[in-house]
């Protein structure tokens, strides 16, 4: 069954057409093409130069979607990598080494570029390493991005990025693309991020209202995909995000759930917040088992992966440089434990939420180390019931559908009880008043 | 009466609890058939109902009585031989089953030596078996018609023939699946009628009293006002939805009921590890279970026992006997088949290995523990591996050792506490 299209879905996916057109086409336009990943990407540098960015992540997860990860994984495994080692690492190499077919079955450029910013996943490193060794003549640009360990962002750390793009990144850009650094047209594209950014944090705070007019995890990984990726400081970005926001206005007004394959969600039962990024080889059907209930995810930290605007960061013209550095610097995963217990506790508040589930993914660690103390935190913080679940990014072979409803059949009845014991402590409190 | 029926559909066990509007246990009903889950579940509810007609029974007495003679004897021995009865029904249909299958033994010199051993088989096993229900020692163990024949039969077979041992065996694998998995309809009046003749002497006296109740008793509806069905195989009930709930809320629901002061449930069963946090009300606030693999659990005891040939009941109390735990590094199942053949071979004793395999797999439980967040007071262990006393020997022993000095509860009946949940969520439902 399709997933029911409304104009900004048609949108996105007009973009992403014209933007894998553009890839197909990079050698005879002349185009030059980076390889980059999408936590703290630098996509308004990227288009300065007027490169094309692309996101090995994005292709792995589009690989799983399409049914395609379990082949690319077994070629990477049949290479000599391990059975523990990142799927989306496996699914890339393995999709470069047949042939590097992108989604829209057009072949993807080689790299002339490999920008490394790392954010929390040490992976990344390793991840580009093998990258170069496929791809021996791409010129490699590195960018250190600190964890954020104490839980601010140091001006020393913003400082310590500036320098790295301003003597390493830049540079190297400016000597694949043959073009100077131009920083007012970086301005204009930080402007525009910035713009696009306001409209998407209004969709997610829509989760505010009952029904929540979004799905803040099955549909919000739709609603981060031109900020997270090719699109953001271009006019069609900020267009694509007033369209969004138009639509979900339109479903606040007619008290209207979310939509999902199956049309627009009939009666919200239960309003959860999720920490950890979805399964994408059996995305519809993961994200079925909630729908059919009535559950609905008010909010999620995975649409924070790219960057975080919950905290008031913007992506802005002013120093923009260190508006770069802090961008990368407040990605979620780059946060500290306490940071994204907090996060999570804001959303849980903020949007009403009446449990906590956790979907942690075998294959990523920057995501999984640490969710089983944030999960007993916030339970113990704010009593409500939480439940604990393992997936994987797009290895098939670690979805158990079996496994995962038997565990959500229980979570789901958890969040039934505590309705009911919410019900009746409410009479009681209500008698007392009385 | 208003009774309230829970249903839990385990891997390796089914098992049925009714209560009634008290929300006092009446019957309990368990069995080890695996073919089917309507027909185990068919099965373990008319155990279920027997059971509770024996209360019925019991009670009536009792008040009958005025108090004055204590029942508990006579019902005990009474359920001995009404199950020695049940057990009797379906041994004779598996000796028919084993002969039919000697008759289609191709080699005639093969078939001719084994006649003789088949033939003699019957009246020894039932003999012994007999023996060992009147005695009371079948109800002290969880050994289901499958254990108890197949001992028996195994012994009668040893050191008869070795050139056609392992055809005897086969003859007994072929013909115990089929007969272990029919659901054979009982009539409660004419198999109690049936065990009152069987009584021993000093209790014949009481014979009339029973009999005057019988027929009512055995005729009384025990259809449930409510039901729940629960465990892995509830979504293969013949239930609505609403009659289906969770077992890891039924687990926690029954453990709180008999321990109100339960915050952590464990809850070992065949094919899964259950770590269970709990609020007052006996509701669940967080759980953690075993992913992708089950060794550790009740299958992998099973596995055990098959390895050394003896019965799953038998591993607890020869590991109780152990001098120290033999180091078992593994916690795959396959591995520690492994490891425990290696032992053997370097001449470790069975029980030292065994307790060592034990410690292991309560172990692996108390990783699951530490992820769900610890263990509070009170501790309240359930699942069918609760009855292994190696394994409720360690558990108290790591939690003390991990958390503390704390109330440890571990019920006779923890193996029915998810049915027993799922009887209290009908109950409770408004």
């Amino acid at each position: 069954m399709d997933v029911q299209k409304e104009n900004s879905m048609l949108k996105q996916k007009q973009m992403l057409a014209g933007h894998f057109m553009d890839l197909a086409t990079a050698k005879e336009s002349g185009k030059k093409v980076v390889y980059t990943f999408v936590p703290g990407n630098l996509s308004e540098l990227i288009y300065t130069f007027d490169m094309l960015p692309v996101y090995p992540e994005i292709n792995s997860l589009q690989s799983g979607m399409r049914k395609k990860s379990g082949d690319y994984i077994r070629d990477a495994e049949d290479m000599g990598y391990s059975e523990d080692v990142c799927s989306y690492v496996k699914c890339d190499i393995g999709m470069m080494l047949q042939g590097n077919i992108g989604p829209t079955g057009q072949k993807l450029p080689d790299p002339d570029l490999l920008l490394l910013s790392y954010t929390g996943c040490f992976v990344f490193m390793k991840w580009f390493e093998n990258l170069k060794q496929l791809y021996p003549n791409s010129e490699v640009a590195m960018l250190h991005i600190p964890y954020q360990e104490a839980g601010v962002i140091e001006p020393s750390a913003v400082q310590y990025i500036k320098d790295q793009l301003e003597k390493e990144v830049i540079p190297k850009m400016e000597k694949v693309s043959g073009k100077k650094f131009d920083v007012k047209k970086l301005q204009k594209k930080l402007e525009l991020s910035g713009q696009a950014e306001d409209l998407l944090i209004d969709v997610f705070d829509s989760a505010r209202h009952r029904p929540s007019p979004i799905d803040a995890y099955f549909g919000g990984v739709y609603y981060i995909g031109p900020i997270f990726t090719a699109f953001r400081g271009s006019e069609d970005c900020v267009e694509y995000y007033q369209e969004l926001k138009k639509e979900v206005d339109y479903r606040v007004k007619h008290k209207l759930g979310p939509v999902t394959p199956e049309g627009v969600m009939k009666e919200e039962k239960a309003r959860l917040v999720v920490e950890g990024p979805p399964n994408w080889t059996h995305f519809r059907n993961f994200w079925k088992i909630f729908y059919d209930l009535g559950s609905v995810f008010v909010g999620s930290t995975y649409t924070r992966v790219g960057g975080v605007y919950d905290d008031g960061f913007r992506h802005s013209p002013i120093d923009p440089l260190g508006n770069l550095a802090k961008y990368c610097l407040g990605c979620y995963t780059n946060r500290n434990i306490p940071q994204r217990i907090d996060l999570l506790e804001s959303f849980i508040t903020k949007y009403h939420a009446d449990g906590l589930l956790v979907n942690s993914i075998k294959s990523c660690n920057s995501f999984s180390a640490g969710q089983l103390v944030m999960m007993r935190e916030l339970e113990q913080k704010l009593g409500i019931p939480v439940g604990f679940i393992e997936t994987d990014l797009v290895d098939p072979r670690y979805y158990s559908y079996s496994n995962i409803k038997n565990r959500l059949d229980s979570f789901f009845q958890m969040l039934e009880q505590r309705q009911s014991v919410k019900v009746s402590d409410e009479i009681l409190s209500d008698d007392v008043l009385a | 009466m208003k009774l309230y029926l829970g249903i839990d559909l385990g891997s390796t066990t089914s098992k049925a609890v009714i209560i009634d509007e008290h929300e006092h246990i009446i019957g309990r009903g368990i069995t080890n058939t695996r073919s089917d889950y309507r027909v185990a579940a068919d099965i373990a509810r008319m155990e279920a109902e027997f059971n509770s007609r024996f209360t019925m029974l019991h009670r009536k007495l009792k008040s009958e009585t005025n108090g004055e003679i204590d029942w508990t004897e006579f019902f005990s021995h009474l359920q001995d031989r009404f199950h020695f009865l049940q057990f009797r029904e379906r041994f004779y249909k598996l000796v028919d089953a084993i002969k039919s299958t000697l008759s289609s033994v191709e080699n005639i010199d093969h078939r001719t030596r084994m006649q003789p051993i088949i033939d003699n088989m019957p009246d020894r096993i039932l003999s012994v078996i007999r023996d060992r229900f009147f005695s009371g020692e079948v109800s002290n163990t969880s050994d289901f018609f499958r254990d108890l024949f197949s001992s028996a039969y195994m012994n009668e077979i040893e050191g008869k023939d070795k050139g056609v041992y392992d055809q005897l065996v086969a003859i007994y694998d072929r013909a115990i699946n089929p007969i272990e998995n029919e659901n054979i309809k009982f009539d409660f009046g004419q198999l109690l009628t049936e065990a009152l003749v069987m009584m021993p002497d000093n209790f014949k006296l009481n014979h009339q009293l029973v009999k005057s109740h019988l027929e009512v008793v055995a005729k009384e509806s025990l259809e449930p006002t409510d039901y729940v069905g629960t465990g892995y195989g509830r979504q293969l009930l013949p239930f609505e939805e609403k009659h289906i709930k969770s077992e890891i809320l039924c687990h926690a629901m029954g453990a709180h009921a008999y321990f109100p002061n339960t915050r952590t449930v464990l809850d070992i069963g065949g094919q899964d590890t259950k770590a269970i946090q709990v609020d007052k009300h006996g509701f669940v606030t967080s759980f953690q279970m075993n992913d992708r693999c089950a060794a550790g659990c009740g299958r992998y005891l099973g596995y055990i026992a098959d390895e050394m040939s003896i019965s799953v009941s038998e591993l607890g109390p020869l590991a109780m006997n152990a001098e120290y735990e033999a180091n078992i590094c593994s916690t795959c199942t396959v591995f520690a088949g492994a490891e425990l053949r290696e032992y053997l071979n370097l001449g470790e004793k069975k029980e030292n290995i065994l307790a060592g395999l034990h410690l292991a797999i309560v172990q692996r439980a108390f990783a699951l523990l530490a992820r769900s967040g610890g263990v509070f007071n009170e501790f309240t262990f359930t699942g069918g591996v609760a009855r292994n006393t190696a394994v409720v020997k360690y558990v108290k022993q790591l939690v003390i050792q991990n958390y503390g000095e704390m109330n440890i509860n571990c019920h006779v009946d923890s193996i029915f506490m998810g049915a027993l949940g799922g009887a209290l969520f009908s109950a409770r439902r408004k």
